[in-house]
């Protein structure tokens, strides 16, 4: 793509811009942000990525997918900082998550060990357990918050803290990942994956696309479901104290 | 004589800098029907809370049966000391689910037949069992709750305002269940009730609390003799 026709790309902005204004939404600032936000941080990620393919060193990579870890742990603990030790338990989490996932990828030589496959792919999959762990601690804190009276009372009976909120831990990690569930459902059906997208516009074979698109969508079910429980049971004992009491609802 | 089957021993708790209760001392006799009164926030469901081990006082010291209570296993000490909560939070499910919560937690079924029993105890028709909890009246309900609390066997009952949301035909039928229950099973029973008229009728001891503190404690007959003036005009303002 020419810098020419990348300029005309900026046509899709003016469009939402005209209508904002017209209509007077007052979203012309926010749109102008976005805009200026996206291009200086694509073209810095591009600049980067192009240094670390070319320097195609494992360290770098690494560091990479390190920093991936890290804004996303910053982003999904504003959600849970009241939760004792929130931080770790996410930076735990994505690090498990994506030592198993690209364990078996790079383990049965799936992908090649190179930058090109190792950054992309990681990024994807610790992108969406962070707004997997979000989803599940924004549905956690609401079941807490919504239904402290039921774990109270089954604490009451003589039930331990797993008991006690056994059915708002469960109700959490099913509600955040049904969204990742039912869009792999309709997968193709409604829209062309991104990543399968493009490369078809780059020119791939769309069966070959396909089966790498396939790729991706087992290895985020895994990334899905493993991040909900592992933040899931990483955060419930963090609300119970050694004598088995709630000691907090305010999360 | 009487053994005191709990003993509370300058009982204080703080809930972020607020004082809830204030150095509360006392004993309850085995057996006995206690009723604890006062204004809304005057620590009376916190102290309930404390003796199930749902929270744990600041200071002071709480004995039950001779033994402090720090020294219970947590789960021990909710079977020995039930609690039976203001609101009667039914789960998803029958009658019988409910009913049957304490022996899951402990990996045991509750018996078709002992579940019935146990309907019948709190004057409930053993019929409801497989109906939908969520659908019984308040009354119904509350009964469910206490019959469920009942599943423990606790030694110690602990009623948490249990009539309050109720009608006046409700709460009767409640009163009489819990002094029927009080006859029946032997239980120590204390109950918070926010009227004096409840109290007098179901207790032999009456615990009345404000601010924190327990600033009465006298039989029925006591009371009415009573010259304190924050009891007297708690009790002129109930009446009112």
């Amino acid at each position: 793509m020419t810098i020419q026709t990348l300029t005309l790309t900026l046509l899709f902005v003016i469009i939402p811009l005209a209508l904002a204004y017209g209509l007077k939404l007052n979203i012309e600032k926010d749109i102008l942000i976005a805009t200026i936000r996206s291009i200086i941080q694509l073209f810095i990620v591009g600049y980067v990525l192009q240094y670390v393919f070319n320097a195609d060193h494992l360290l770098f990579t690494w560091l990479m997918v390190a920093l991936i870890i890290t804004a996303a742990t910053h982003n999904a603990r504003k959600k849970g900082h009241k939760i004792k030790g929130m931080t770790w338990k996410l930076v735990l989490t994505y690090i498990t998550v994506e030592t198993l996932t690209q364990g078996i990828l790079l383990g049965f030589n799936i992908t090649p060990m190179t930058p090109q496959y190792i950054i992309p792919i990681s990024g994807m999959v610790i992108g969406n357990a962070m707004v997997l762990s979000i989803l599940f601690l924004n549905r956690f804190t609401d079941e807490v918050d919504n239904q402290f009276s039921q774990i109270e009372l089954i604490l009451s009976l003589g039930g331990t803290p797993k008991q006690a909120i056994h059915r708002q831990l469960m109700t959490s990690i099913k509600a955040s990942t049904i969204p990742t569930i039912e869009n792999q459902k309709t997968i193709g059906l409604v829209q062309l994956p991104g990543m399968m997208s493009g490369q078809i516009i780059a020119g791939a074979d769309p069966i070959q696309a396909v089966q790498f698109q396939l790729l991706i969508v087992f290895l985020l079910m895994t990334t899905a479901v493993l991040t909900s429980v592992m933040i899931g049971f990483l955060v419930y004992p963090t609300l119970f104290n050694e004598k088995m009491q709630l000691i907090t609802k305010d999360l | 004589m009487t053994q005191p089957i709990i003993k509370l021993k300058n009982i204080s708790y703080k809930l972020e800098n607020t004082l809830i209760l204030n150095n509360i001392s006392g004993a309850i006799d085995t057996g006995t029907m206690t009723s604890f009164i006062g204004p809304s926030g005057s620590g009376k469901s916190t102290l309930f809370r404390l003796l199930n081990g749902l929270k744990t006082a600041n200071s002071g010291h709480i004995y039950i049966q001779n033994k402090s209570i720090d020294t219970f296993d947590p789960i021990e000490l909710r079977q020995l000391v039930g609690i039976v909560l203001q609101e009667a939070i039914m789960i998803k499910g029958t009658v019988y689910d409910n009913l049957s919560i304490p022996t899951q937690l402990k990996d045991e079924t509750l018996s078709e037949e002992k579940a019935k029993e146990l309907l019948t105890l709190v004057n409930l028709d053993p019929s409801i069992l497989m109906q939908d909890a969520r659908t019984l009246s308040g009354g119904q309900k509350q009964k469910v709750s206490i019959a469920r609390t009942l599943v423990n066997q606790p030694t110690i009952l602990l009623l948490d305002e249990i009539t309050s949301s109720l009608d006046p035909v409700s709460q009767k039928a409640i009163e009489s269940l819990v002094k029927d229950l009080h006859s029946r099973l032997g239980l120590t029973i204390l109950w918070i009730t926010h009227s004096i008229e409840q109290a007098k009728e179901v207790s032999e001891s009456i615990w009345i609390m404000k601010d924190g503190q327990v600033i009465e404690k006298s039989t029925s007959h006591e009371l009415e003799q009573t010259t304190n003036q924050d009891v007297l005009s708690f009790i002129k303002g109930e009446n009112q």
